[in-house]
């Protein structure tokens, strides 16, 4: 069975959404940074308008506003992402993907909203950061899965080997990425980013010297963070040796760099005493990390379902599980 | 201050009100509403008046205010946070209230208490109110504002205030000792508000007095509250007159 082909234009624009998204969530982000969180005390309206007096000139409502400005457009264009794929994604999985981040979008206004409302309890807000990461994986997993060159991955004994090879290491390291960055949303909505205030050291020791709920969480930041290095240099080395393939050394190397970014970062939210643009650019860095993470995996397990090749001709498009 | 001299001619009309009722039982008479002289109603003719000290220094910091021109160019002279007001060894904004000894109901003054928004600061920094009373919060900013309440006892909101002028009014259902203000848009902006269920507290001025007026005879404990340095408490026994008493902060 061959499939029709999703629109370029389609993955294009699910490319481009993907972008926003990590820029939507650089704005709550930057939101959570300035505490501006409440400086719009009411929702859906801005106070009771749709745009506040002078809202650009004033530092938190421009983040606060501009958040759920960013985030009303990204809304419509996940909408249109969704009536676009339902109308022209020949595979019905991948319509049903694009109607997930549809409902996912709609779901995380609406915690917005919530935590506004009831004063930023941390479950709601952590809930609100968790589903921006899994709204995110599902536009990137939506991008991927459209574009050409998942579409044309060719079968080979070597390819399937190497997929199968990375499958179980690229999916553990994209769920410690998410885990990591639950722990982090967590250390920040707990306000638990200075609770151990030294780096590398902790209270100038190897090991905290007491412990409290806040400390307690930041370590395990700290540990988590070592876990994800230990993972990703891992996964570098693996492919270093069995695959020069494109499509794996391009988020692996990726991961690298965006995991050295995102330490540096780390380290110097501490220095700084939690500076507004490295704990900002701390959260889409973490965000763009998981990104890569996720079509890693996703490849791999594209290329150890491919069918063994003794069955079908060199040349012939991989089928897709449905 | 202003408060207080409000308070001491409701002291003083509810004096010449007792007065004329033949100094009769205070307490049951009073609970018509009376626009003006409900402050003092079960009061009698003591008071606490006294002086804050402290030698440290004014350690208030100079805000900036770029986060927002409008404020910013609220002010040709720097602006200072109001955390510690100390000049000539005296303390300002030390919330004074009977904390103990209080009896029977009070008839909650029908006034209300103001807190204003202006230049981007609340204006008083520091203030009481009885359970009740109505607290009209204005902004007289060509700014917003969102007004959100961090109690403890009482329920917490956060209103915005987009446009000059406006008014919003709130009250508290418990005593709570003290109430903390802040705007999340400008967040330098913080007010205290002690909340108590009679009519007797003070607010020290610039030279460090308060004064508490139109008290019953009777043996209280008085705590003074002060922002970053903490409370401090005395007992007291108030009869006719005036009782002096002092709060010394180096203490
Ligand atoms: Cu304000």
């Amino acid at each position: 069975m061959v499939h029709a082909e999703s629109p370029r234009a389609l993955h294009r624009f699910a490319v481009f959404l993907a972008s926003c998204v990590i820029g939507l969530i650089a704005a709550g982000g930057l939101v959570k940074s300035l505490e501006a969180g409440l400086s719009v005390p009411d929702w859906p309206t801005s106070y009771g308008g749709l745009n506040p007096p002078r809202w650009w000139e004033i530092e938190n409502v421009r983040a606060e506003h501009g958040h759920r400005l960013i985030a009303g457009t990204v809304a419509l264009m996940t909408v249109a992402l969704a009536i676009w794929a339902w109308r022209r994604e020949p595979r019905r999985w991948v319509r049903r993907l694009a109607w997930g981040a549809g409902v996912a979008v709609l779901l995380q206004a609406l915690l917005g909203g919530l935590t506004v409302l009831l004063f930023l309890p941390t479950a709601v807000s952590v809930s609100h950061a968790a589903l921006a990461q899994l709204f995110l994986c599902m536009v990137v997993a939506f991008a991927l899965v459209t574009s050409r060159g998942w579409r044309e991955s060719i079968a080979s004994p070597e390819l399937a080997a190497t997929g199968r090879d990375l499958q179980a290491l690229a999916s553990g390291t994209t769920v410690l990425v998410y885990a990591q960055i639950l722990v982090g949303a967590l250390v920040r909505h707990t306000g638990s980013g200075l609770a151990i205030p030294d780096f590398p050291l902790m209270f100038g020791r190897w090991w905290p010297p007491q412990f409290d709920f806040s400390i307690t969480i930041h370590l395990i930041h700290r540990i988590g963070a070592v876990l994800v290095t230990v993972a990703v240099v891992t996964l570098l080395v693996r492919i270093a040796r069995c695959s020069s393939r494109r499509g794996f050394v391009v988020p692996a190397v990726a991961m690298g760099l965006l995991l050295v970014a995102q330490v540096t970062l780390g380290a110097t939210i501490i220095w700084s005493g939690r500076a507004v643009l490295p704990n900002t650019l701390h959260v889409p860095t973490g965000a763009t990390l998981l990104a890569a993470s996720l079509i890693l995996t996703l490849r791999s397990w594209r290329a150890a379902a491919a069918a063994p090749a003794s069955s079908r001709t060199v040349g012939e498009p991989a089928m897709v599980a449905a | 201050m202003k408060h207080t001299f409000f308070r001491l001619a409701l002291g003083l009309s509810a004096i010449a009100l007792l007065a004329a009722c033949g100094g009769g039982d205070d307490t049951t008479a009073t609970t018509t509403e009376a626009p003006l002289a409900a402050v003092v109603p079960s009061g009698g003719s003591g008071s606490i008046t006294g002086l804050v000290s402290y030698s440290g220094d004014d350690t208030d910091a100079e805000i900036n205010m770029d986060a927002d021109p409008v404020c910013a160019s609220a002010h040709s002279d720097p602006v200072s946070t109001e955390s510690v007001v100390a000049s000539d060894g005296n303390l300002a904004n030390v919330f004074v209230y009977l904390k103990e000894g209080v009896g029977g109901s009070h008839t909650v003054s029908s006034e209300a208490v103001l807190l204003d928004q202006t230049g981007c600061t609340y204006v008083p920094h520091i203030s009481g109110i009885q359970v009740g009373q109505k607290l009209v919060i204005r902004n007289s900013d060509p700014t917003l504002h969102n007004v959100h309440a961090l109690p403890e006892k009482n329920k917490e909101f956060n209103q915005g205030q987009p446009f000059q002028n406006m008014e919003l009014e709130k009250s508290f259902d418990t005593a709570e000792v003290m109430v903390r203000l802040k705007c999340d848009v400008h967040p330098w902006m913080s007010a205290y508000i002690g909340v108590v269920d009679h009519p007797y507290f003070a607010v020290s001025g610039t030279d460090g007095s308060f004064s508490i007026e139109g008290l019953p005879a009777g043996d209280y404990v008085v705590e003074a509250w002060h922002e970053t340095l903490g409370t401090r408490t005395q007992s007291v026994t108030v009869g006719d007159g005036a009782v002096t008493v002092s709060f010394d902060y180096d203490a």
